[in-house]
Order: structure tokens, then sequence, then C-alpha cells
């Protein structure tokens, strides 16, 4: 039996079937054994009676991307199971678990080769009406990875503790009665053994990442408009807010939610908000806003299928473009993108740090996958990065708000300070604040909103930079996971590659970028745009090299690994 | 020797240097000469207060008050002045609006506004058009004035601001008249005492495009009843008032907003707890 640093393993069923339960717990039973491991979920839209996947990676390492392959699918039933085909590629070393007495597997799982296990899940839970499929499905993958049982029995246990004793019984005996009906059956591809390690590990989600590296970077005020797949973000700042004496309000709409954290800002509190592109749509008058006035907020975009409503519940990174460029007149602000779960607390907390210090808005670039992605990794570094806002104390008059300083960043005061009024103002303005229409007030007030954030020092984390050699990958955000593991296949199959992913996609790094690409002979470009929006961008903003190729494609596929290491040797797919 | 007693403040205080955009014998002149009073009535440094506005005449106030303030977008500063009051309960928050940029585009958030009953005094100075913009009906506006916009005149039904005020939650209804400094002090800073969400309708007379509000000052008229805090009188009151009747109309007493708190963390780190395996 061979044994594989990751393992693949998808549920699926309709909607309130479990798969997303028997998901999770897979997920932390194989944490308990000392693994790590990544789940995402793919949801149609409705609340109930849709369709759901689990699709988890259990690994010895830390992984931030799905493999090429998925090693099990468990079929809790297989009710628009259609849906997700494209979703969950197999293989004919792949092994699907199904109920004989349901509906067919797929066609595609057929068409993969892929060994199927007959697992009677309708005949078990009629004679056990106590158990539930998805528990029973749960056992049976649990066996087929030879999990210890007594972990999964554990986490039962403290899960079902609430609905009581019988619960708790019933889904034990589920779980044995899966395993049980899967005789010795193993998968031909286990987990090597977990390694041991006392460094200290985390589970959480982009999402979570994202509220806590906020709260850690100052954050104090959030307005919250809900929104998919976004929420969990507002939801989770809601209470930890309150602990450190902040507030989360919620507002009417998007256009108030923005409106409300330029007054919270504006009012002396770091201030945030999180929305998907519809959200930012509203939001980015009201951003231009926070420009002119020079008023620091975040905003947290969390990226979904576009345009328009599009689809809700699944990834993609086409709001490259509004977040760029979406703001009307000259507009620099910042746009982070983070590049993996615990990255979303990073790159959070660095987005509030650089707002604060430049006084301008971020748009922090999350995205579906990252947002709502489970993943136990090594808890994230501490970074010292804390929102010190520049602001006015002793003032001698007249203040002058928007003074021209050396680094364009300008003393603000704070409602309250004695001799700090003046009225922070969309017109343009002079350097009291004061309403004008003259070009050189005009000019001046563009220069000094361009020049704060182009001489600003961002150090190492504009973006991460591995490996050397002629070829280089080079993506952004949540394709960076993906990015990472290609670079590190072609590297052990002896190719020279580097990655470039930057961090910071607004404002631009020409001479840190051409730095990235110095040695460069071919690059392939990987992004899920439709319309190549990051190349397009990069293409406005730095010299490729000659040899550019570009891989991309529309959400929710993702890419994979594999995909993007045969787009970088065969010459990439333009 | 006694500790010197500061001057009391004055309306002169509030006042800034900066020249009004607005035309003269806009009614917006006496608003401010209203306001100014009030804050002097109210004794509030003009550091303690905060002036948001949106777009529109009535929106560019802020900067001619010695006060901080915030001129923002069109139709936003009630969210704008509800999030700084949020954050800022030790200020005194006043929004100024008027009736395109607070019951057309900012509409929405007129009704949350008066809902979430957050402690702060919107004022709007109403003169049914669109003045910075050249004169197109607004959301107050008659439905037979004839204006480029809408030849002939909307033919819509005005929008009832009092009543929407009162029925979506409002702690505190009056309508004042430009024309009437002193009264319309009084009446502001009552406002800006009462607790919770107070909102004050200025009839403010546009001379440019609606130089038939001249007649304002004579049709205007005290309440001939005193405020009331039964909701369902003001109500009645309201639906029926010829649209002159000035004074406090309702005093409701609900509790102003206040966010939830809760006990709080003694360290951040407590907050990663959650998440360790």
């Amino acid at each position: 039996m061979a044994e594989a640093p990751s393992v693949s393993v998808a549920f699926v069923g309709s909607g309130g079937a479990g798969a997303l339960t028997s998901g999770r717990l897979l997920l932390e039973a194989a944490c308990k054994s000392g693994w790590n491991g990544l789940l995402t979920r793919s949801v149609g839209p409705q609340i109930r009676g849709g369709e759901a996947a689990a699709l988890l990676r259990l690994a010895i390492d830390s992984v931030e991307c799905h493999s090429n392959r998925f090693d099990l699918l468990v079929g809790i039933d297989w009710l628009n199971a259609n849906r997700f085909e494209t979703e969950i590629p197999l293989g004919p070393n792949s092994v699907v678990i199904s109920d004989p007495n349901g509906a067919a597997p797929p066609a595609i799982v057929a068409a993969s080769g892929a060994q199927i296990l007959e697992l009677p899940l309708k005949e078990l839970t009629k004679a056990n009406p106590s158990w539930r499929a998805n528990m029973v499905a749960l056992g049976a993958a649990a066996s087929l990875l030879g999990f210890d049982e007594s972990i999964l029995a554990d986490l039962i246990a403290t899960r079902f503790e609430e609905k009581g004793a019988e619960a708790v019984t019933a889904s034990l005996e589920a779980v044995r009665g899966g395993a049980h009906a899967l005789g010795n059956h193993r998968l031909g591809t286990t987990l090597a053994p977990p390694r041991r390690t006392a460094a200290r590990r985390w589970l959480l989600t982009g999402n979570e990442a994202v509220g806590l590296g906020a709260i850690r970077g100052g954050i104090r005020f959030a307005a919250a408009y809900p929104i998919t797949p976004a929420s969990e973000i507002l939801e989770w700042l809601a209470p930890n807010l309150a602990k450190v004496g902040g507030c989360l309000v919620q507002a009417e709409d998007e256009l108030a939610s923005i409106n409300m954290i330029i007054g919270g800002s504006y009012g002396g509190a770091p201030s945030l908000t999180a929305t998907s592109g519809p959200g930012l749509s509203l939001m980015v008058e009201s951003l231009g806003l926070a420009v002119a006035a020079e008023v620091p907020v975040v905003v947290v975009d969390v990226m979904r299928g576009g345009p328009s409503t599009g689809i809700p519940t699944k990834s993609e990174q086409a709001d490259l473009n509004i977040a760029v460029y979406g703001l009307h007149g000259d507009a620099p602000h910042l746009v982070v993108a983070p590049q993996s779960v615990p990255d979303c607390l990073i790159a959070t907390q660095w987005a509030v740090y650089l707002a604060e210090e430049l006084q301008t808005p971020a748009i922090v670039l999350s995205d579906q996958f990252l947002g709502q992605a489970l993943l136990a990794c090594a808890r994230p570094a501490d970074v010292s990065f804390i929102g010190q806002r520049r602001k006015a104390t002793e003032i001698a008059a007249p203040y002058c708000r928007y003074a021209l300083t050396a680094d364009g960043v300008s003393p603000m005061a704070v409602p309250g300070v004695p001799g700090g009024q003046y009225t922070a103002d969309g017109l343009t303005h002079t350097v009291r604040g004061l309403p004008t229409s003259s070009a050189g007030d005009h000019d001046a007030q563009l220069d000094k909103r361009r020049d704060k954030l182009e001489r600003f020092a961002y150090g190492d984390l504009w973006a991460t930079l591995e490996g050397e050699g002629p070829l280089a990958v080079m993506t952004f955000g949540s394709l960076t996971g993906a990015a990472r593991e290609a670079v590190g296949e072609l590297t052990r199959a002896g190719h020279a590659v580097r990655l470039i992913a930057p961090r910071l996609l607004s404002p631009v790094r020409p001479n840190d970028m051409a730095a990235a690409f110095q040695g460069v002979r071919r690059l392939l470009v990987v992004e899920q745009t439709h319309s190549a929006q990051f190349h397009r961008y990069l293409k406005a903003h730095y010299t490729l090299p000659a040899d550019t190729a570009v891989l991309n494609r529309a959400g929710p596929l993702p890419i994979r690994p594999g995909e993007i290491c045969r787009a970088l040797l065969e010459g990439g797919i333009s | 020797m006694s500790a010197s007693v500061p001057l009391p403040l004055r309306p002169h205080d509030y006042k800034s240097d900066v020249k009004p955009v607005w035309c003269p014998g806009c009614g917006d002149y006496h608003v401010l000469i209203a306001l100014t009073r009030a804050l002097a009535e109210l004794q509030v440094p003009p550091e303690r207060v905060a002036l948001v506005s949106g777009i529109g005449c009535s929106s560019r106030i802020p900067a001619y008050t010695t006060c901080y303030g915030f001129h923002g977008v069109h139709g936003r500063s009630l969210a704008l002045g509800a999030g700084l009051k949020l954050v800022r309960p030790d200020l005194t928050v006043v929004v100024a609006s008027g009736d395109g940029d607070g019951y057309s585009i900012g509409g929405n958030h007129f009704l949350h506004a008066c809902r979430r009953n957050i402690d702060m005094t919107y004022l709007v100075m109403d003169n049914h058009i669109y003045g910075m913009t050249k004169g197109q009906p607004s959301p107050t506006t008659e439905p037979d004035i004839d204006t480029a916009l809408a030849p002939g005149g909307t033919g819509l039904r005005p929008f009832n601001p009092l009543v929407i005020a009162l029925a979506s939650g409002a702690n505190f209804v009056a309508r004042a008249f430009s024309g009437n400094p002193p009264e319309t002090a009084g009446i502001i800073a009552e406002a800006v005492r009462h607790p919770g969400f107070s909102f004050v309708e200025i009839l403010s007379p546009c001379v440019t495009y609606r130089p038939d509000q001249k007649v304002w000052k004579e049709r205007v008229h005290r309440a001939p009843v005193d405020a009331t805090d039964d909701a369902a009188r003001a109500a009645r009151r309201l639906m029926t008032d010829d649209g002159f009747n000035l004074g406090v109309l309702y005093r409701g007493n609900r509790r102003p907003y206040r966010p939830h708190g809760c006990e709080q963390i003694g360290e951040l780190a407590e907050l990663e707890k959650e998440f360790e395996l």
C-alpha cells in the first residue's frame, strides 16, 4: 500500500444530507491524529434542498489548495451530484462509495474508471432508524483511510453532546456500521504518518482569520450588511469586537455601511466593513470620498462569481478590475490580496496598518475559496503591524488638515481636539480643507495623495518571491497556493522555477517588480478570471518578459497545480 | 485668586469666516444663524460638535461653522453621522441635509436612522426643489410645478417627511421655518437635548428657483396644540396638517440605540483560543 503526503476526499449529497458535517468531522479527526488538512465547500444557492459537497485534502503538512485528483468520493446520495462533476476530478485509482439501492453515480464516475465500493446506506438506515446516512458514510470513509475509531468517537461525543446521549450513541453506532459494512477495504493510497511536532496548530477559516487580523491591526468599529460569502467575517467580528471594547453595527445597505465606517474612522476609530462584489459596487463612490477626504478605512471584498449576482457561493478573482480601477477620478488607494488562509490574518492586519499610516482606504481582496476554506495550519507567526494614525494634537492656527508634507501624510485632527476643527470634504479642497476649483489646488492635492502611496516603504510583504531560475509562475490571491505547489513539483522534477505573487496590488511597484523579473525568460500568469484581468493589469504597469503566457479561467473551477505545471512547460494556454 | 471662568460662548463663536455659496436671500442663511444661536444656547464648545452633511446647497453648511464638519457624498450623511456617533458618543452630532439629499437619494437611510434611534439631530432644509443643480423637482415638490426636467409638473404626490419620520421611529419630530431664527434656534436646541433621533424639518425658501415660496412667511403658523408623546395622535395631526404648522410636534420616549456591550477580555491573545487544535 502506497503512502502519500496527502489524500483527497469528497462527500457529496443533497442540501441537508449532512455532507458538510461529515467533511468537518473527518477533517477534525485527521487534525486530532496529527495531520493537517483543508476543507472547502461547494454548495448551490439554496438553503435547503440544493446540493452540497465537502472537498477535503488531508495531508502531513499544511496544504493551501486541492490536488489534481480525488482519491475518494463518497456519495451520501447522488441527487444533483452532476453539478459537481467537474469540480471533483477522479482517476482510475480513485475509489467511489455509492449506495447500490440509490440513484446511479454521475456518468463521470464511470468514465474515470474509478473503483466503486457499494455501501447500502438506505438499507442500513432503514434497519437502524436512528442512524443518519452521513454518519454511516463518515464511518465508511474513516475506515477506508485507516483512521483510529476512538478519535472519531471523542469528536462525536463532543459535537452531539447538546443533542443528548441517545444522539451520541446513534451517531457512534452509525459510524461503526459504516466502517463494518466495508469490511477490511482500505484505499490504495494512504496518508503517510503524521509528523510529530510540538508546534501550535490552528483550525480556522479565511473569514475568521480576516476578523482576527482586523482586530490585531487595531480595528475597533465595523459596519455590516450581510452578503455571501463575506458574512462570516462580520458574524465573527460582532461578538469579538465587543470583547475588545469596540462595536459592530448592522447597516441598512452597503451604501450605509461604507459611510458608517468613514464616520467612525473620522471619529478616530480604525474601521472596517466586509462585503462581496455587489456590495463593493455600491461602495465605490464613497471609497472615493475616503480617498479625497483622506479617511482610512478597510473594505474586505470576499470575491464570488460575477458579474451581477453571479455565483454567490463559489469563488472567482474577477473583482480585480473594480478593486483597482473602480473609483471615479484619479483616486489612488490600497489593494491587498491575501494568499492563503493564514495570510488572510496577516494581509488584513497589514492592510489596517497601511490604511492608518497612509490615511487612505484599503481594499482586501479575498475570495470565497479562502474565506470559507477551513484549514489546519501552523499558528501564523505574529506580525507587529498595528495602525498608527498620525494625529494632530497641539495645533497652531490656522489648522491645515491637508498640509503638503514631505511624505504626503498630514497630521489628522480628531473631533474633540480644540483648534483642529476642519470640514472633511469630497470637494477638491485647499490645504485647510476649504472647497476650491482652482487648478493649482487640485494638482497639489492629487500629487499629495499619489505621492504618499508611492513614497511609502512597504517592505518585504509587498510580494511573495520564492525560488530562482528562468521560469516563473505569477499569480495573486487564493491561487498562490496552487502556484506554490506547482513550483514545488517542477523544482523537484529538476526545473529552475520561481513564484512571484504580489500581495500589494495597488499601488504598483515598478522597481520591485523589475527586480523580481530579473533573469526570468518565461513567465506564466495564472488567474481565475474570464478576461485575464490580472494579465492586462500587469501589462499596463510592468514590462513583462517577451515569452509570457496566461492560464486564466473563470470561476468556480479551481486551477490545479498539475495544470499550472503543464501550462508553464508547454508554453501556456492563451 | 479664583480660577478664571471661561466666557460664555456666543453665536458668533460658531460662525466661520468662510463666505457661503448661497444666493442672496436664501433661507439657509437664516438656518445658519439659528444653528449658531442654538449651539450658543447649549454652550457646547465648537470642537465637541460635529456637523455632517451630504450634497446640495444646504449641505454646504458645515464649513460655515467653526465646528468639526464632514461634507460627504450625496444622500449618505445620516449613515456617516451614525458611524461617528457610535464611535464617539461624547460628541454632539448634527446632520444637515436638504429635501433631495435627505428624502430622495438618502431616503432609505432616513427610514433606518429613525428606526435605529441613535442620539443625534437631523436638520433638513426643505425648499421643495433641487437648487444646486438648477431647479429640478424633489420629493417634496408640488405636483404642478413646471420645471425643465418635468415640463408641466411631476403629477406626483409630495412626500410627507414628518409622517414618515414618525412611522419609522424618530423620537422627536418638529417643523421650523428659516424666516424665524429665534424660534428655529429654540427648536434645534431642544432637538439636540432630546435623547435619541431628533428630526427637524426646516422650511427654507429657495428664492432663485421657487420665488413663489416668498409667501411662506405668511403661511406658516405656530401649531395650535402642544407636542404629544402619543405617536398615534401625532400621526393623525401630521396627516391632516397643512404643512406649515410649526413647533415640536412629537416627543417620544424610546431608549436611544446603544451598541451591544459585553465583558472585555484582558489580552488580545484570548481571541485566538477558539482556533487552537
